[in-house]
């Protein structure tokens, strides 16, 4: 038996200086900012025999929001605005116009008084909810030319969804006494079967026609 | 007065360093496109981000602005490309991607306010070629 050698403890101290070195060089090279927008999903890509069977939706289930290269944003046949630039050179449209396509948007979407212009309702069994009248044929559809500018398109497409939010929160507070995002994902299914949103990403060949 | 125990030290920052790598992702590319977001008050959160690519559209920064010219460009990865491009890009940036991950591939479009929405179309009509049907429009919250 030798003698009992005593190792030497390793100086660990400046161990936690080199992690915290580390640490802030995570911190400055990563990106912590999560990305936000709105969400679309693109049509499928039209096979060679779809072409000419293309699909057919009546007049009154479609809502056209045309913009052209001055940025007028024409909705349907019935009036015309166009966003002005602001301080900061950003183009915006006056709240009052915003509020009216919103509005007007709503009434398409909704169609509560069941006019003959706006989309047809067709009665639905949504479960937690029960029968109700639905417009599930409706289609919102905008229409750009090529030198629209795309802050005008997004501001449009943000006022469309905008529409789509509060019917589902009205809905949501009708039914559930809660705004939609805080309800259950049944919930929220039932009240999306109820307005779910359609927004066509226009196909190239109807700019050009339409404008 | 007794000394403060700091052995523990080092395994904290480093479980806290461990947490940063985690919930990050590195920095995607160096910008060569300057571009402002549109401000939108309805926007949701991107959900995955490592399924995620990022196509840029905007004007040449002011470095490359006297080679490149100041149109309206689109940027893939760390160079300038033409919208018939996206195609491959496409192709090659999801098949990196683990099988499961495939159906939550998303293709945020990250462009200028100011873009002409030709080039965005042309973009929009490559995704659908090559079946990257989910898009964002990447946008920011208004700061008033």
């Amino acid at each position: 038996m030798g003698k009992k050698k005593k190792v030497p403890g390793l100086n660990a101290s400046s161990t936690a200086d080199i992690s915290f070195i580390l640490l802030i060089f995570f911190l400055v090279t990563t990106s912590m900012d999560t990305d936000q927008g709105l969400g679309r999903t693109l049509p499928k890509p039209p096979e060679d025999d779809e072409i000419n069977n293309e699909l057919k939706v009546k007049e009154r289930n479609i809502l056209n929001i045309r913009i052209n290269k001055n940025n007028d944003i024409m909705f349907r046949d019935d009036f015309t605005v166009t966003p002005k630039a602001d301080a900061h050179n950003v183009l915006r449209l006056d709240p009052g116009e915003a509020l009216l396509i919103k509005q007007e948007t709503m009434r398409f979407i909704a169609n509560k008084e069941n006019n003959p212009n706006l989309p047809e309702l067709k009665s639905k069994d949504v479960p937690l909810i029960g029968r109700c009248m639905v417009t599930e044929n409706h289609v919102i559809s905008v229409q750009t030319d090529r030198g629209t500018s795309y802050g005008v398109y997004f501001m449009v497409q943000d006022i469309i969804v905008s529409a789509y939010n509060e019917l589902r929160d009205e809905l949501a507070k009708e039914k559930f006494n809660y705004k939609f995002e805080f309800l259950s994902k049944e919930q929220q299914a039932a009240i999306k079967e109820v307005y779910p949103q359609k927004i066509s990403e226009a196909e190239p060949r109807q700019y050009g026609k339409a404008l | 007065m007794p000394e403060l125990n700091t052995s523990s030290l080092p395994d904290l920052i480093f479980s806290v360093l461990f947490f940063f790598m985690m919930v990050t992702s590195m920095r995607e590319v160096t910008l060569m496109v300057k571009f402002e977001k549109p401000t939108g008050t309805q926007l949701e959160k991107l959900a995955r981000k490592s399924c995620t690519s990022f196509i840029y559209i905007g004007r040449p920064t002011d470095q490359y602005i006297g080679q490149y010219g100041s149109g309206t460009r689109v940027q893939l990865n760390d160079a300038y490309a033409e919208p018939a491009q996206v195609y491959d890009f496409i192709m090659e940036d999801r098949g990196e991607l683990a099988e499961i991950d495939k159906p939550f591939y998303t293709v945020s479009i990250k462009a200028d306010k100011e873009a002409p929405m030709g080039i965005i179309t042309d973009v929009k009509q490559m995704l659908r070629k090559s079946y990257a049907l989910k898009i964002m429009y990447s946008a920011q919250k208004p700061n008033d």
